[in-house]
């Protein structure tokens, strides 16, 4: 049955059909805000809060026809501000963004010549990414290159944070309160004063940004003939006035204070996974009974309103990626991601009404953005996992599933307070945090099967033959797989210190020039502490590096164990020239290899015991370090698209992948290579210490037939249970055939809809590189 | 300790029973099924299977061959008459184009997989199938099975054609939680022609467990122009009728997707039916339905 309105379909259509293109507006106001020699004078954080200002005070307005709820990141649906701040984007960046085949945005010649003009000139030099790739010692810029790690923060800013519940009880006059007990609290502490005054400024300017579209919204009401419209303007116009210098009173007034957070957040930098409004659910239902019982509003008008905030989020197309960092994250999607369901924060199920409409919701939606998952404990009701798969048959790759009882005990293992660990979920793809109370951020991916390409040729990389790595011995004479792990261990290491290393040069930076003070109005204890986000103000500090690969190294290590340990049938020195020569010579040795190896995914403990000791490898070199914040590292294993770069870059690998073919993504078996079933995958997955993890990720792509009934559903969802009770962390499911898949690649034109899951979150299969499309497809399609 | 022997496992089984479940497939089958979808199943010997899709002639097999069975020049042919079933060109094959269907179990090895699922079928309700072929042709083995998972609390369910003796029938039923019972023809000439047996001592051993009390469920294969033929559909429903305890009837629908089975094992496909596109189906329910007879549906 389809609920949606007619305004929710107008606009819905608007939202798809608009094509992203740069708009300059942004970085034209920030340039000619910083050129202002004063501005350059002031500290970081007041002229971090005085461009915000500058930002909201000037910026153009948009209130498209038909809408409820209003403001745009850029101009109007779909233009994309760029942060030149943080990546001032060359000519031939702009040329690339505007003519690539996949995830173009279109660049005017009026905004290219802006960029020439204006933009560029003062920006080079000056931009972090500048400041970042000048800071790093060569041997960080030689891993950087070969592809062992990626650097998030060198386009983009720290983010992947969640809203928590602040905003539902507390306008920005509110927090104004609450800066100036904190201001007195600080006494003659200059740099807190200066911080807490900038976010005071910060919290002043959103208010000034909504007024405006308060003033506008009045004067579209006087010209406004249509009376229906007129009403609807007027309405905007008295929810603008007191959203966000007051709470929220109704229902309507909550979700428009969200986003125009939202907008803050996303206007001041451009942190990674823009920004989530988290437990959704549990934030809107006490305005939602409440309106309903004074009967200021029906189920079918909070439906409405939701629609037209999924419809903001899908306007907002990622910031423009170019490089390496467009190779890893290429999507327009900007991983802003809803939970659903999940725990209360007395450990009860979380699920209520709102729940199952956010699902209707974003069923109907049928929108790339913003990306829903439910949350699943134990406690949580069986129908609520069951309507959650009958989305999943949808075959758009949404919700997303995660374990809600592995989440809390993964946040309480990093050390937080289970009353803190309740309130956290999963954000981005599927990482986890405590809501509206931490900084955590992913680093960058970190290329496993290029640190045992590195292994095997003793400290060298064959693909450009520099050494960044030690000299841990001629793999030759390895007495055993022990040994090949004791070389590799020593690898990872190595190469997480200079990773580590790295990523406290860029954390210092950020801290030092570009401190977050909107964002930290937000993120507890910032105002309390007086500490801004990036400087370790808020409560939790968590910095995670993505280990990328495990299929691919469980395989490969696993072949190494079989062939050459136990079997006897294979030299390692064979081994070893077959792979540098990408099995030139011998395709009979490389099938072998391909289809006689005891695999991950398939319940074969000689394969998956090489899983927990990755892990344990990759948890020893990382894990628990302290990072610049006061917090510590931690890992996770989530690949975005970043394990299909990361493959191009990496040689042939022992478990017979050729070289250039992407490496396995998430802690999924590698493609095609689980032969066994779902359970058998399961099996495998869980293996792993899931509880270790800041989050994992688990792919499995099921036939259609396999949703079909409730019956089959029903089977799913103990499938799902059963792993979560098994210790997994997350599940999504690409439910789409072969066929079809097939036929996309063939004729795109005809299958411009067809959105399929590709790892922590869902795209347009028309939009994916080839070679992903081909790993999409690849991907055992479990049957019955 | 029984063994026997088993050519399959299916793990995420779903339409064989309740819930999540492990189906083991016992080697070795009485009928003679013109539609048989598991060929490999008929014979009780393990035999050997060809992928030939997945061949490309490096000629692994042939030197690894210790009988001379495999043409060199022809990899992909090999003679059924002097292999031994030794299994050293399935281990030499690179492209895992080579397999042997079939391998002597015991109960302990099986006992072993199917547990590996336990948690599965705790969450699911659901538990292991033992198919075949016909599982009731090795009955000391499935005899002990079967106990076996009573005693670790699995659900068990048997899948089987009730062509077998009355007493090796009666005594699987009772240690079995749930009887998968086939019911493809209720006339003796039809089921001679197209299974090769009588349908009368089938009839007798599903009317013994309708009497007996324990849990059973018929199935029928819609095989077009034979199980839907109007007569047959008659039959069935006079013979569901005439029973003490009226169970559900699953349909399963007709697949031809299983005929490649047959290439790899080099045997000729005896037979070939029409795909049912679904319309065959929908008249089966509808007219069994009409008859006073309860339907469920396997996808």
């Amino acid at each position: 049955m389809n609920h949606m309105t007619d305004r929710v379909a107008r606009l819905r259509e608007e939202s798809l059909e608009a094509a992203p293109s740069i708009s300059a507006e942004r970085a034209l106001l920030v340039t000619d805000f910083y050129r202002n020699p004063c501005a350059r004078e002031l500290p970081a954080p007041l002229l971090r809060a005085k461009v915000f200002r500058h930002l909201l005070k000037n910026r153009a307005l948009y209130i498209g026809e038909d809408e409820l709820i209003v403001g745009e990141k850029g101009n109007c649906p779909k233009t994309v501000p760029t942060y030149p701040e943080l990546c001032c984007h060359s000519l031939s960046d702009l040329e690339i963004l505007d003519s690539r085949k996949k995830i173009p945005y279109s660049v005017s010649r009026e905004t290219e010549e802006v960029f020439r003009e204006r933009i560029i000139p003062f920006w080079e030099g000056r931009s972090m990414r500048d400041m970042i790739f000048h800071s790093m010692e060569d041997r960080w810029l030689d891993c950087f290159e070969a592809g062992v790690f990626t650097e998030f923060m060198e386009q983009r800013s720290p983010g992947h944070t969640v809203l928590g519940g602040s905003i539902y009880s507390m306008g920005m006059e509110d927090f104004r309160r609450r800066i100036a007990v904190s201001m007195k609290k600080q006494g003659g502490d200059m740099r807190k004063r200066i911080q807490l005054m900038a976010m005071d400024i910060c919290a002043q300017s959103l208010v000034l940004f909504a007024e405006r579209y308060s003033s506008k919204a009045l004067g579209l009401a006087r010209t406004e003939r249509s009376p229906a419209r007129k009403r609807e303007l007027l309405e905007i116009a008295s929810v603008c006035s007191r959203v966000p210098r007051e709470a929220p009173s109704t229902f309507r007034e909550a979700v428009q204070y969200y986003w125009f957070v939202h907008l803050g957040v996303t206007t001041e930098l451009n942190p990674w996974d823009s920004f989530s409004p988290g437990k959704l659910d549990r934030h809107l239902l006490p305005f939602y009974l409440r309106d309903l019982d004074k009967g200021l509003l029906t189920p079918e008008e909070a439906r409405e309103l939701l629609g037209c905030l999924w419809i903001k989020f899908n306007n907002q197309p990622a910031p423009p990626k170019v490089g390496v960092t467009a190779k890893e994250s290429s999507t327009y999607t900007d991983f802003a991601q809803i939970n659903t369901g999940g725990l209360a924060p007395d450990g009860s199920s979380g699920v209520n009404e709102l729940s199952y409409m956010i699902i209707d919701v974003a069923q109907e939606m049928r929108l790339l953005q913003p990306s829903l998952s439910v949350q699943i404990g134990a406690v949580t009701e069986p129908e609520f996992l069951e309507r959650a798969l009958e989305m999943v048959r949808e075959g758009f790759g949404q919700p997303s599933i995660f374990n809600a009882d592995m989440i809390v005990k993964e946040l309480a293992n990093q050390g937080k307070s289970v009353e803190d660990a309740l309130l956290g979920g999963s954000s981005g793809c599927v990482e986890v945090g405590v809501f509206g109370k931490e900084n955590y951020n992913l680093s960058g991916y970190f290329n496993l099967a290029k640190i045992l390409e590195i292994t095997l040729n003793s400290g060298i990389d064959p693909s450009t033959g520099k050494t960044p790595g030690p000299d841990t011995g001629d793999p030759s004479g390895f007495a055993s797989t022990e040994d090949l792990l004791k070389a590799f261990r020593v690898q990872v290491s190595h190469f997480a210190d200079i990773k580590i290393k790295g990523n406290a040069v860029i954390e210092k930076l950020y801290a030092d020039r570009m401190p977050a003070p909107f964002l930290s109005l937000f993120i507890d204890d910032c105002i309390g502490t007086g500490l801004d986000y990036h400087q370790g103000g808020a409560r939790y500090n968590t910095t995670y590096i993505q280990c990328v690969g495990l299929g691919t190294m469980v395989d490969s290590l696993s072949a190494v164990d079989h062939h050459v340990f136990r079997e006897g049938t294979l030299g390692m020195g064979t081994l070893l020239d077959c792979l540098s020569s990408d099995f030139d010579e011998d395709e009979i040795l490389r099938m072998r290899l391909e289809n006689h190896t005891p695999r991950f995914g398939n319940d074969d403990e000689r394969a998956d015991r090489f899983a927990c000791a990755v892990q344990d490898i990759c948890t020893e070199a990382i894990d628990g370090r302290p990072n610049g914040r006061g917090g510590e590292y931690h890992i996770n294993f989530l690949p975005t698209t970043v394990h299909v770069y990361f493959g191009s870059v990496t040689g042939a690998t022992p478990d017979g992948r050729k070289a250039g073919m992407p490496l396995s993504e998430g802690i999924s078996p590698v493609q095609g290579m689980d032969r066994q079933g779902p359970t058998a995958v399961i099996r495998s997955a869980s293996r792993l210490d899931h509880s270790r993890t800041g989050g994992t990720l688990l792919n499995q792509k099921f036939t259609p037939a396999l949703l079909k009934t409730g019956k089959s559903r029903k089977k799913l969802a103990s499938l799902i249970r059963t792993y979560f009770r098994l210790g997994g962390h997350h599940i999504q499911m690409n439910v789409v055939d072969m066929e079809t898949l097939m036929s996309a690649r063939e004729d795109p034109d005809a299958y411009r809809g067809l959105i399929v899951r590709v790892a922590g979150y869902s795209d347009y299969f028309c939009d994916l590189s080839e070679d992903l499309q081909d790993e999409i497809i690849r991907r055992t399609a479990q049957g019955s | 300790m029984n063994s026997g022997v088993v050519f399959q496992y299916k793990r995420y089984s779903l339409h064989d029973g309740p819930g999540i479940r492990t189906t083991v497939f016992l080697k070795g089958c009485p009928l003679s099924c013109s539609w048989c979808h598991n060929p490999e199943s008929i014979s009780p010997l393990p035999q050997l299977v060809l992928l030939s899709t997945r061949c490309f002639g490096c000629g692994e097999c042939a030197s690894a061959c210790p009988s001379g069975a495999v043409d060199a020049k022809r990899p992909g042919k090999t003679d059924r008459t002097i292999c031994t079933l030794c299994g050293e060109c399935v281990r030499a094959c690179p492209a895992g184009a080579r397999a042997i269907a079939g391998q002597r179990t015991d109960v302990e090895e099986v006992m072993t997989m199917v547990e590996r699922d336990l948690p599965f079928y705790e969450e699911s309700g659901g538990g292991v199938t033992f198919s075949g072929g016909e599982p009731l042709m090795q009955p000391d083995f499935l005899a002990e099975l079967l106990s076996r998972c009573r005693e670790r609390g699995i659900h068990t369910a048997v899948d089987t054609s009730c062509h077998a003796p009355a007493p090796v029938f009666m005594m699987v039923a009772g240690l079995a939680d749930l009887m998968l019972c086939d019911l493809k023809l209720a006339g003796d000439p039809q089921m001679l022609e197209y299974t090769g047996v009588k349908a009368g001592g089938i009839l007798d051993n599903i009317r013994a467990l309708a009497e007996d009390g324990g849990d059973f469920v018929l199935r029928m294969p819609v095989i077009p122009g034979v199980t839907d033929a109007p007569d047959n559909l008659r039959g069935v429903a006079d013979f569901i009728k005439s029973l003490s305890r009226r169970p559900v009837l699953e349909l399963l629908p007709y697949h031809s997707a299983y005929r490649e089975k047959y290439r790899r094992l080099g045997i000729t496909v005896k037979d070939s039916f029409t795909e049912d596109t679904g319309r065959r189906l929908t008249y089966v329910r509808e007219s069994l339905t009409g008859a006073g007879i309860v339907i469920g549906i396997e996808e």
